[in-house]
């Protein structure tokens, strides 16, 4: 509004300006809001005052759903949970499952989960990273990163069929053995994935305008990301070294070599480079884990009230086909009781508690999601920035719709 | 886990009479759980981080389990870490339909979500909590999901435009088409049947399902007519 400059004069000078907070509604469909999401900010200028973050424009009733079929039927729910990084979900539910029936899978197939997981793990940190960037107007490290993540999941597509959703965890093993192919395509991409990394710090690490956004804003102190039940890379990036693999390694963590990178602000810069780190880290996981992985062997356990028959046992012996029709009918049954048991995600710690009543229906299955407690802690993060900054500090977070909402 | 946060909670928690305290404890797949009464949970949280040897400074996860069957329905559980000692412990209360439970938002910030949640989807109202409102489900919605007797197939009526007063239908009736659920919480509640599924359901008492609202009809043997 144009201020009247003859009633200012008769004021002795003084301009009077609205000055209650403004309030904005931001999302639950806007271009930032990637993964939908509404806030609802109150403003001052620029300035966030507060801001109420609403979650749940995504929820799909992941729990309520995995309670109607049997426990191989969640499968395709967990893939689509943390649609970035879905193999690391897959493995973690069957970690869950099989603690549950005290199972414990062959060795081949704890490195083959391993090698899946990193790659996942590796594909996630890449989107988010490069899409953080993207938003910040670095166009080039995105097209790089995604060059990357399409050769990683080049390789999920050659191993398990499908590029995104795979669907291809097992209770008690995995959907196919690994393919011949494995070791070398995974062989063949880590020097050009360490190569990539290098390009793309050497496009970002020197910009002063991506400097000037990441550096010092959205931080969080180590303190309160704790308290608010914050994990991963957002809360390594405070300064906490954990991570489950090293604090409760499962599968075979505890026998390859690898670190976990931390920070020391807790602000959008350090949540950058952790995952590029532990990208890194991966790919140094992967190197060690191609070595170890045994060329022979089971993959599945031997058991046949877990896995699915052969298809030429099914439809050449009596057993065989009773077994695929118990399994397929029933579902595979795990002993009464409930536990919680807990993987590192792509978010950070990513814990399925499951309550067992002996059939072949899961009576709960509950998804701990690391999003939901990051973003938790994204007021914190906002409050006091200014609105533009609100782009990346979100962006670092790596909210996920689909594991955050369920 | 460990083993030494459920002696000491034991310990502190154990002379408080009937239904108080420590109620059970158990150790299924390494996992200590520590099912206290619903009047100690605050107290219990708070010891629980203040204790020098329990230390639990990492709220992991609170959620709930509903036993429809049983008198005190739900199960709130809550799961803490200890960043320091490195160990976990899962602690557990049970609840009536329309208890309420004291809010430990004070203790741990974290499980301020969680706890909007877990009264979103079972409807467990939190005393004390600041800010209780429903997270994942939108404010019209009607019960609360997560609860066995609430139908999956179960429709919401439509929620009116501000500015639009009628002429909006619901989607579909919600006996509609195939059901969703192999459970029927409904007939489960009254101790009926289990359904499981349409092909082995003839097993005795149960009921097979092919469409819901119709009953399964076993197909009469007819007679031979060379007889």
């Amino acid at each position: 509004m144009e201020p009247n400059y003859e009633d200012l004069a008769e004021e002795g000078g003084a301009l009077e300006l609205p000055a209650e907070p403004m309030r904005l509604n931001m999302g639950p469909s806007h271009p930032a809001m990637h993964g939908t999401i509404r806030m609802v900010l109150e403003l001052d200028g620029e300035t966030v005052n507060e801001v109420d973050v609403q979650p749940g424009y995504l929820h799909r009733g992941f729990e309520k759903s995995c309670e109607r079929g049997t426990w191989g039927q969640v499968y395709p729910y967990v893939d689509r949970l943390n649609y970035v990084s879905p193999m690391l979900n897959n493995v973690g539910f069957s970690l869950a499952v099989e603690k549950l029936c005290d199972i414990k899978v062959p060795e081949r197939c704890q490195w083959y989960r391993m090698i899946l997981g990193e790659l996942a793990r590796i594909s996630d940190h890449l989107t988010c990273n490069s899409a953080g960037a993207m938003e910040l107007g670095a166009f080039t490290p995105f097209l790089w990163c995604v060059k990357v993540r399409d050769w990683v999941w080049d390789i999920l597509e050659q191993e398990t069929g499908a590029r995104l959703t795979h669907s291809f965890g097992r209770i008690g093993g995995m959907a196919k053995p690994p393919t011949p192919y494995l070791k070398d395509s995974v062989r063949a991409i880590i020097p050009q994935v360490y190569e990539v990394l290098a390009e793309t710090e050497s496009l970002l690490l020197k910009n002063r305008i991506f400097l000037d956004r990441m550096q010092g804003i959205g931080k969080l102190s180590k303190e309160r990301a704790l308290a608010l039940g914050v994990t991963g890379p957002v809360l390594r990036s405070t300064g906490v070294d954990y991570d489950v693999r090293k604090a409760n390694p499962y599968l075979l963590y505890d026998r390859v070599d690898f670190d976990i990178p931390i920070g020391h602000d807790g602000d959008n810069y350090d949540r950058f480079m952790v995952r590029f780190e532990e990208i890194r880290q991966s790919l140094k996981i992967l190197e060690q884990c191609v070595e170890k992985m045994a060329d022979e062997g089971p993959v599945n356990v031997d058991d046949p009230r877990v896995i699915l028959p052969e298809k030429g046992d099914v439809y050449s012996t009596i057993e065989g086909t009773i077994a695929h029709f118990k399994l397929v009918m029933e579902g595979f049954k795990p002993p009464v009781g409930e536990c919680y048991s807990y993987t590192e995600g792509g978010n950070g710690e990513l814990g399925f508690f499951i309550v067992s009543d002996g059939s072949g229906t899961p009576y709960r299955v509950r998804v701990r999601p690391p999003c939901f407690y990051n973003l938790q802690a994204t007021r914190e993060m906002i409050c006091g920035e200014m609105i533009a900054d609100i782009v990346p500090t979100f962006g670092s977070i790596n909210m996920i719709g689909g594991e955050c909402d369920r | 886990m460990s083993k030494r946060v459920v002696e000491r909670l034991k310990a502190q928690f154990a002379a408080l009479g009937p239904g108080r305290g420590v109620l059970e404890t158990s150790d299924f797949r390494g996992d200590e759980t520590v099912v206290v009464g619903k009047g100690d949970w605050l107290a219990v949280a708070k010891f629980l981080r203040d204790d020098a040897e329990c230390a639990m400074d990492m709220p992991v996860d609170l959620t709930a389990v509903d036993y429809p069957e049983r008198a005190q329905r739900f199960d709130v559980i809550l799961s803490l870490r200890s960043l320091a000692k490195k160990h976990r412990i899962r602690v557990k209360t049970r609840l009536a339909d329309g208890e309420k439970l004291a809010s430990v938002i004070d203790v741990w910030e974290g499980v301020n979500w969680p706890e909007r949640e877990v009264f979103d989807m079972f409807g467990i109202a939190f005393e004390g909590h600041p800010d209780l409102r429903r997270i994942l489900m939108y404010p019209e919605f009607e019960g609360h999901p997560l609860r066995k007797d609430y139908d999956i197939a179960q429709t919401q009526p439509l929620v009116e435009y501000r500015d639009v007063g009628e002429g909006k239908f619901a989607p579909f009736d919600h006996n509609e088409g195939q059901p969703w659920t192999r459970v029927d919480w409904q007939e489960r509640k009254h101790g009926r049947d289990i359904q499981v599924s349409p092909a082995i359901g003839l097993q005795e008492h149960q009921r097979p399902t092919l469409s819901k609202g119709h009953e399964y009809v076993a197909p009469a043997v007819s007679p031979d007519p060379e007889e």
